[in-house]
């Protein structure tokens, strides 16, 4: 057996003239990738222009492109290094050419964003950054190109990073490294160079080989969108690509949205040695299922736990491609996975100006170029995922009369209507048009509703903490309200005891009652044991990560039982036990029974306004 | 999954995107390396069957044993397949003498373009991949011809995210190119992996062998001792000259693909 070939994804994108085409061109030329006929072409190209090598050529294939000298549309190369191969994604620059940067970004891992040294930060380079993240791609290099321009300048070097760093991080993009190279005189292309003895770091090439590529989809839960349905000869095929997770014969399946479920009979195959019990992620597959109703294409077959979100209704951050504008009151195409049902623009939420951040004055309609956050609804109940759990099902693209014009990420379901089963599995649940949007309120009252979840165990102080919290945010102006779990036990859990299932019970309904009062736009302060991290995480998902913020308060056993020495526990059995959360969390640390909780409630205030 | 179960995967998804979509589907075949990869991908994607014809543009210059072959596999295989020769060009004398880029016009673009309107299809299979030349290398997926066949290369349709273009105007075909994404070592392994039948005239006889199949006027073979697959993986491993440095009408202008392409050349 020959080892494992490995290749990655790498797109070139940022503004037009920046030197995506040079830097690719550089790479194969110099990683002797290119024929030789290639190389000839290129530089009998260049002569009749009358101009020196021009390393852009042997991207920029078409004669349009090469007589006015700018990348149209993108294309893919490949190459190798000793430790991998690579394709390498070439992306126009010119904001009319935006769909085709499109085209070659959505299927890179990995992006390398140029900036031109001495034009610094343009237009496009912000418009890009701002399609990276929507695109979900995490590994983000600037590379700061004409190098030679400013005289390998180290300060220069250091703006661009500091003024491109404020953009991005509002993107929630933040670059790996930037790498200061010209790509036309091969400086820190491939090897290191020492024009830049400032500069620590890999080349373009070495830092290339130093990405580590990302862990399969293998592992998630099993998403097989039904392609096609074969009835070729005695076998009824489901065919279809597993997009995440794996399934087995045996395997008992659920299908959305229809909710009907199964059993794996068998994996089909043609060749023999195709032969298996099981398929993985990006595997193109055909099963057959013990139970013969009908199926058809683009229900999601997934596993009984672990099934994807059914509705006809969610919000979505989109990008707008198309001629016309995006509007509301009209029939759009939407392609999710292999679903493809007709929706509209149920609302338009908010319209920015991808290369400012500024939010747009006119919200009525969406135009190219532009990105929006919308709340879409479809035709018919769909299966979907939220794009940050599972991606490959939380994207889609709408098609305009017989164009594919836009192409978005599913954010999350209407906030009204979080993302929770009972809810979204009822069929055909249309909440009724609100006069009065989450945004109005958050601009009325000059706050963003927020849970404040202080968790810890009985006597640990928080709740000590949470009334000087809720008074010290009063007196500032705000609105706060305080929600006491051992209160909701007299009203809303009065049918709960204190076992574990209750526990948890009562713990949903918190985060339930919560999560209300932060969309009504309060800021509200939670305090429960909590201490099992499955609530928790429950919480933080209905609530919404954006608003959930999470406090710990660690105190030691002695401090615990020394403030509650009757041990009347809450909401716990007595066992002083608390499962931390996997995710990052404030903790603030009790030491002493007499601790100031007053200064305890000035953290707090504090990290709330940072966020 | 190794990288050509990755490859086979993808190819595989977009096969079936095409029958899903298009009621008049075709694949194109010209008995080469590449289209015959596509049949057995297609084999793999419909569980041994074949839902759609085969087509074969014969120009009747191509070289006697690609006909031989293309027979005896239409035969083993039960392949539907469509033979369509422009015998009106040929009456009227077309040939290479006439000018490379001229009779392949004639010949291939104009032969391909009549079966699509005779037969009425709505998809053509392809297979075409980036590696190969300049104006391929910039192709999407799915790839829109209009009523002429003619190719608006300058104004492509977004493809992100296996979203393909499905959607078009009456009296339009799409081309699709299922590997697109491989390169010509990818095939060849492919090919020993999996056991593709193949033409003899990829392998060297007396120091020479094709590395591209075309007519027999305007393709040449190449120098090669590479008698086994194993040889010919070998071999390109370590050349700087490309694949399609055998075929006349690419080196006939600078970007004569690319024209001959925009009026609907495979």
């Amino acid at each position: 057996m020959e080892e494992m070939r490995e290749s990655v994804n790498i797109v070139v994108v940022g503004h037009v003239d920046h030197g995506k085409s040079t830097l690719i061109g550089r790479i194969l030329y110099d990683t002797n990738t290119l024929s030789e006929g290639a190389i000839e072409k290129v530089k009998k190209l260049s002569a009749e222009k009358g101009k020196s090598f021009e390393y852009a050529y042997l991207l920029d294939a078409f004669e349009e492109e090469q007589q006015q000298g700018i990348t149209i549309d993108t294309t893919q190369l490949q190459f190798a290094t000793q430790k991998r191969d690579y394709v390498i994604i070439d992306a126009p620059g010119h904001k009319e050419f935006l769909k085709n940067m499109i085209s070659g970004a959505a299927n890179a891992e990995v992006a390398f964003l140029m900036v031109d040294a001495s034009e610094g930060i343009q237009e496009q380079s912000r418009r890009h950054g701002y399609i990276l993240s929507l695109l979900g791609i995490e590994k983000v290099y600037v590379v700061i190109n004409k190098m030679d321009l400013v005289a390998y300048s180290e300060e220069r070097y250091e703006q661009i990073q500091q003024d491109f760093n404020e953009f991005l991080y509002n993107l929630n993009i933040f670059p790996i490294r930037y790498i200061p190279i010209s790509a036309f005189l091969g400086e820190n292309v491939v090897e290191k160079s020492d024009k830049m003895p400032w500069y620590k770091y890999d080349s373009i090439l070495e830092t290339m080989d130093s990405i580590t590529k990302e862990e399969g989809v293998k592992n998630m839960p099993l998403r097989f969108p039904i392609q096609d349905v074969y009835k070729f000869d005695h076998r009824r095929i489901i065919a279809g690509r597993i997009e995440s997770g794996s399934i087995h014969v045996g395997d008992e399946i659920l299908i959305s949205p229809t909710n009907k479920v199964t059993k794996v009979k068998s994996i089909e195959y043609w060749a023999e040695k195709d032969k298996g019990d099981m398929a993985t992620a990006g595997m193109s597959v055909g099963i057959t299922v013990e139970d013969e109703f009908f199926n058809k294409r683009g229900e999601i077959i997934s596993l009984k736990k672990d099934a994807p979100i059914t509705g006809n209704l969610f919000n979505a951050n989109i990008f707008w491609m198309g001629k016309s504008d995006l509007v509301k009151n009209k029939s759009y195409k939407l392609k999710l996975g292999t679903q493809e049902v007709e929706c509209e623009i149920f609302s338009i939420n908010r319209v920015i100006d991808a290369s400012t951040l500024e939010t747009l004055d006119d919200s009525s309609a969406v135009h190219k170029s532009d990105v929006a956050e919308v709340t879409i609804k479809t035709k018919q109940m769909i299966g979907f995922d939220e794009f940050k759990n599972i991606r490959n099902t939380g994207r889609f693209v709408i098609v305009d009369e017989l164009n594919v014009s836009g192409g978005g990420i599913i954010s999350g379901i209407d906030s009204s209507l979080q993302n929770r089963e009972l809810t979204t599995k009822s069929t055909n649940l249309a909440p009724r048009k609100r006069l009065v949007s989450r945004k109005d309120r958050e601009q009325k009252y000059q706050q963003t509703g927020k849970v404040i979840w202080i968790s810890g165990l009985p006597g640990c102080g928080k709740n000590e903490i949470a009334v000087k919290v809720e008074k010290k945010l009063f007196d500032l102006g705000k609105k706060v309200y305080y929600l006491d779990s051992a209160n909701i036990r007299f009203g809303l859990s009065s049918d709960l005891t204190f076992t574990e299932a209750d526990a948890h019970e009562q713990t949903r309904r918190l985060a339930e009652v919560a999560s209300l009062f932060a969309d009504s736009g309060m800021i509200t302060i939670v305090t429960s044991v909590s201490k099992f991290k499955q609530d928790r995480e429950y919480a933080r998902h209905i609530i919404g990560e954006q608003k959930y913020i999470e406090i710990f308060v660690e105190a030691t056993e002695e401090v615990c039982r020394k403030r509650n020495p009757k041990g009347v526990f809450e909401d716990s059995d007595a066992h002083l036990f608390y499962e931390k959360a996997e995710y990052p969390v404030v903790t603030l640390y009790i030491d002493e029974a007499e601790f100031n909780s007053d200064k305890k409630a000035e953290a707090i205030l504090s990290l709330i306004q940072e966020k | 999954m190794d990288h050509l179960d990755r490859l086979e995967a993808q190819s595989i998804y977009i096969l079936r995107e095409a029958y899903k979509h298009f009621g008049k589907l075709g694949m194109l075949w010209s008995v080469g390396k590449d289209s015959t990869v596509m049949l057995w991908l297609a084999k793999k994607a419909f569980f041994g069957h074949c839902p759609f014809p085969f087509i074969h543009v014969d120009t009747t210059y191509k070289i006697p044993e690609m006909i031989e072959f293309r027979d005896r596999m239409a035969k083993e295989h039960n392949m539907d397949l469509i033979v369509e020769i422009n015998r009106e060009a040929l009456e009227q004398g077309m040939g290479p003498e006439q000018g490379r880029l001229i009779c392949c016009k004639a010949l291939k673009t104009e032969g391909l373009h009549r079966v699509v309107k005779n037969y009425g299809f709505e998809g053509l299979i392809l297979g075409i991949r980036r590696d190969e030349e300049g104006s391929r290398s910039k192709e999407r997926v799915f790839s829109e011809r209009n009523a002429e066949s003619e190719w608006d290369y300058t104004d492509q349709p977004p493809e992100l995210w296996d979203q393909f273009k499905t959607d078009f105007k009456k009296g339009n075909h799409i081309r699709v190119h299922p590997i697109l994404h491989w390169n010509e070592i990818d095939i060849w392994e492919y090919i020993k992996r999996e056991n593709i039948p193949l033409v003899d005239l990829y392998f060297a006889k007396d120091g020479k062998r094709y590395r591209s199949l075309g007519c027999a006027p305007c393709t040449n073979p190449i120098e090669s001792t590479a008698t086994c697959i194993d040889d010919i993986i070998e071999e390109l491993k370590n050349t700087k000259e490309s694949e399609r440095s055998g075929r006349a009408q690419d080196q006939e202008a600078s970007h004569a693909m690319q024209k001959l392409r925009k009026e609907g050349y495979m």
